[in-house]
């Protein structure tokens, strides 16, 4: 490949972008914390904080090497760039930004991934449990899903596309989670009294944070300071305020509309949006938005009444809303945004490498989650005994009490 | 007219079930707090590294009723069944002799 200029309005682009995906990874902490009993939010909060030391870690060892280093076999990165040794400032190929600008920008993106999956095990979480976790999950199924996508994996060569992490962010912490919920098992006292989030106000700022960060996080994923990146930001807006829109419908046509479903209908368009960002139009989004807030309200629902304690829907809004978004890719992309056509513009090109992503990744990684879990619950335990569940994990696990 | 304070200190996540259960019965006034307490456990003591850490004030909800005497019984009954789970820290309840109620909007006295 050729080896482009360096172009400072797009390094300065990325730049400001990956700051603007490192600040949702507390965004997720907030949003999650307010959801929770008070006895619990400094931990959920402070889980996001432990995503970002244990990935980063992770990240410049190994982590950016196996995702991103030369291909084994379609299947993952050598350790070529261990420690990220031999990268410097040189274009990283096909853009006009430095390598080392692309390490710290996907580092946050495999930050926040974890921080997301730690809805699974919210309220009952034991931190070296979720630190051993974390660390293995990130190199089992994160690295290998960003390899496959975006690393010169097995998915780019058949002509899968993600464009900013609906499968390798979103389906991967999505369905890791509800296979992780089943491994640690639900809450004590879970279905039998209500268990009511404590602050709403810290949830929305969180979701705040969010939005606003993904505008780096899907515009950012054009690398580059252009209309695609526009484009990308515009899309994404798009679908978000649709999907919040349906859940408006739904949850006033029962009552009132909430402030969590406002926003959690945000996220489940945002999610949705995220692997399309590149390829569709406005109107693309609207449909993705749309169809996004319809099925991850339903599957929602259908995780509260099958009595599974996915406590803070990670699956029913980033794995659904992911999965719907890439299977989306093949339906509404245009070619003059991102240069593939959709079903809706005639071609079936895309079809079979994203339905193929989206079976594979979901059986992988909750198959890989799922025995993962199972190690770390025999080696150190994934959650805490019920004494310590009981007196709030603030308490059990940090000695600290959120409000005094 | 012979009136009784009921003072009962329930776990947190036991109140819907004790609202519901003495609505059931016919008791509906109610002024709940937010307290913490302890009992003769002293809390909880939880082992960390070896080391003990007791948590001994933990959040109960205190429920305080006025009811009249022949209410006593069946109220204390509810309560005591719908709050308890049979582990330690399940609360306690107390009956105090009222003196006097006055309801504040009408002047009405002993209601």
């Amino acid at each position: 490949m050729i080896e482009l200029a360096i172009d400072s309005g797009d390094t300065a682009w990325i730049l400001v972008a990956s700051a603007l995906v490192l600040i949702m990874t507390p965004g997720v902490g907030l949003f999650y914390g307010g959801m929770v009993r008070r006895k619990n939010v400094i931990t959920l909060i402070t889980l996001s904080f432990i995503s970002m030391i244990i990935v980063s870690i992770q990240w410049i060892t190994v982590g950016y090497s196996m995702a991103f280093g030369p291909d084994i076999g379609g299947i993952i990165g050598s350790l070529k760039y261990f420690f990220l040794d031999g990268i410097g400032f040189e274009a990283f190929e096909g853009t006009q930004i430095p390598h080392i600008v692309f390490i710290v920008y996907q580092m946050m993106f495999a930050i926040i991934t974890l921080a997301i999956l730690v809805s699974a095990v919210a309220e009952r979480s034991k931190l070296s449990g979720f630190i051993l976790f974390g660390l293995l999950w990130i190199t089992v199924v994160y690295c290998a899903f960003a390899h496959w996508v975006w690393g010169g994996g097995w998915l780019s060569e058949i002509g899968a596309l993600d464009f900013a992490g609906g499968m390798v962010v979103h389906i991967s912490s999505g369905f890791s989670a509800l296979a992780l919920a089943i491994v640690v098992g639900r809450r004590r006292g879970f279905g039998e009294h209500s268990i009511e989030p404590h602050n709403l106000p810290i949830t929305l700022l969180g979701a705040g944070l969010l939005w606003f960060g993904w505008f780096g996080f899907n515009g950012g994923s054009a690398l580059a300071a252009n209309g695609l990146a526009a484009n990308a930001i515009l899309v994404t807006n798009t679908s978000a305020v649709v999907a919040a829109l349906v859940w408006i419908c739904f949850t006033w046509s029962k009552g009132k509309p909430g402030s969590l479903g406002v926003v959690t209908g945000a996220l489940a368009g945002l999610a949705a949006v995220t692997p399309a960002a590149g390829f569709i139009d406005v109107k693309g989004a609207a449909a993705i938005g749309l169809i996004s807030g319809i099925l991850c309200y339903f599957a929602m629902n259908l995780r509260i009444k099958k009595g599974l304690d996915e406590t803070l829907d990670a699956w029913a809004i980033h794995g659904v809303g992911g999965a719907w978004g890439c299977l989306a890719v093949a339906i509404f992309s245009k070619e003059s945004i991102g240069g593939y056509s959709g079903l809706l513009y005639g071609s079936t090109e895309l079809l079979i490498p994203q339905v193929l992503m989206v079976v594979v990744s979901i059986v992988y990684a909750i198959a890989a989650t799922f025995v993962l879990a199972k190690i770390v619950d025999v080696l150190v335990g994934l959650r805490v005994n019920e004494e310590e569940e009981y007196v709030g994990l603030d308490i059990s696990q940090h000695g600290e009490v959120a409000y005094t | 007219m012979t009136m009784k304070k009921i003072e009962a200190i329930v776990r947190p996540e036991k109140l819907d079930c004790v609202k519901k259960e003495l609505e059931k019965v016919g008791v509906f006034g109610m002024t709940i707090t937010e307290v913490k307490g302890r009992g003769e456990q002293k809390g909880i003591t939880l082992q960390f590294r070896g080391r003990k850490m007791e948590v001994d004030l933990l959040p109960k909800i205190k429920l305080e009723i006025v009811v009249k005497e022949e209410e006593v019984d069946k109220t204390l009954k509810t309560i005591q069944e719908s709050a308890r789970t049979g582990k330690y820290g399940d609360g306690k309840i107390f009956v105090i002799p009222v003196e006097r109620s006055i309801r504040v909007r009408t002047g009405e006295v002993g209601v």
